[in-house]
């Protein structure tokens, strides 16, 4: 089955990619932009048919190398 | 003494620091990153690079890798592990320096001679350098250091801050922070100072007609310390 992760910044962690890209969308005249926070995406085929198995594996990805906990927060949809 | 420069695929400062090591009376041995044993050594290096390309984070994948059991067996039991630049961020990546090496704080890639302070000289990697400011250089585009503030407290009480940005005089002041590092931070040590992560490359300042001298007095110093 499909397993997919978000990764995002933890709240307070600078963000300067997502920061520049909120100040070009405000420059594209989408000025009611406030803040842009800049993640990762990823779509884990697992094979196991087992949805909470699969989901509890992926998890251990999540903590030992798809996320890097000092930074980031997953999530797993 | 003995030497091991671990060399991954992208790493692109594994021969300077292998001449650099070798000019100051290291034997040094160059290991592979798909290799399970290191060869006996007084010292094992990371170099600086880009390993895997940088995917996913830089260092992450390096720090997954088939010889880096061997590296965390090594430093876990006293050894001495040295890693530059991307060295460093594959050293927090293992979990064996404590934060993290975020991008640079202008998004831009920095490439320029900096002055860092030795900030804790009772170690193996700075004990006898007579000088309290070096000069080295940066290349990088993750520098940034930075840690959580229990994190820093702790590595602040434990004197594990190695370098920090600074200029010539020593003044370490934000104009001086060439990445938005915290602290200024270029380099820190584990708590038994036997793991030194650090973003500058001595290896390049290794020959005074090319770029300076600074590296020497670092890697002399280690060869007498060991």
């Amino acid at each position: 089955m499909k397993v997919k992760v978000i990764v995002t910044l933890k709240n307070g962690v600078l963000d300067p990619q997502g920061k520049a890209i909120q100040q070009t969308l405000n420059g594209m005249t989408f000025d009611n932009v406030s803040e842009v926070r800049q993640g990762k995406y990823f779509d884990i085929e697992v094979n196991e048919s087992d949805e909470s198995k699969a989901k509890s594996q992926v998890e251990e990805m999540c903590k030992k190398l798809l996320a890097n906990l000092v930074i980031e927060d997953y999530k797993i949809l | 003494m003995k030497s091991s420069v671990i060399i991954f695929p992208g790493s692109n400062c594994d021969r300077d620091m292998d001449v650099a090591l070798k000019k100051f009376g290291f034997k040094n041995q160059m290991v592979w990153h798909n290799d399970t044993d290191i060869p006996k050594s007084d010292l094992i290096v990371l170099p600086g690079g880009f390993s895997y390309g940088d995917y996913l984070r830089c260092g992450s994948i390096a720090g997954k890798s088939k010889i880096i059991k061997s590296v965390i067996d090594f430093a876990n039991s006293g050894g001495l592990v040295l890693g530059i630049c991307n060295g460093f961020q594959i050293l927090t990546e293992t979990g064996l320096l404590p934060g993290i090496l975020q991008q640079n704080k202008y998004l831009n890639f920095i490439c320029k001679n900096v002055f860092v302070k030795i900030k804790n000289k009772e170690n193996k990697y700075f004990k006898k350098i007579k000088k309290e400011v070096l000069e080295l250089h940066i290349a990088h585009n993750e520098g940034n250091y930075f840690c959580s503030n229990d994190e820093l407290k702790s590595i602040e009480d434990n004197g594990q801050i190695a370098v920090t940005y600074c200029d010539h005089k020593g003044n370490e002041d934000e104009k001086n922070n060439p990445n938005g590092a915290l602290k200024n931070i270029a380099g820190i040590f584990n708590k038994d100072k036997n793991i030194l992560g650090m973003m500058p490359h001595p290896e390049r300042m290794i020959d005074p007609f090319l770029s300076g001298e600074d590296g020497s007095l670092f890697f002399n110093n280690l060869i007498e310390s060991l």
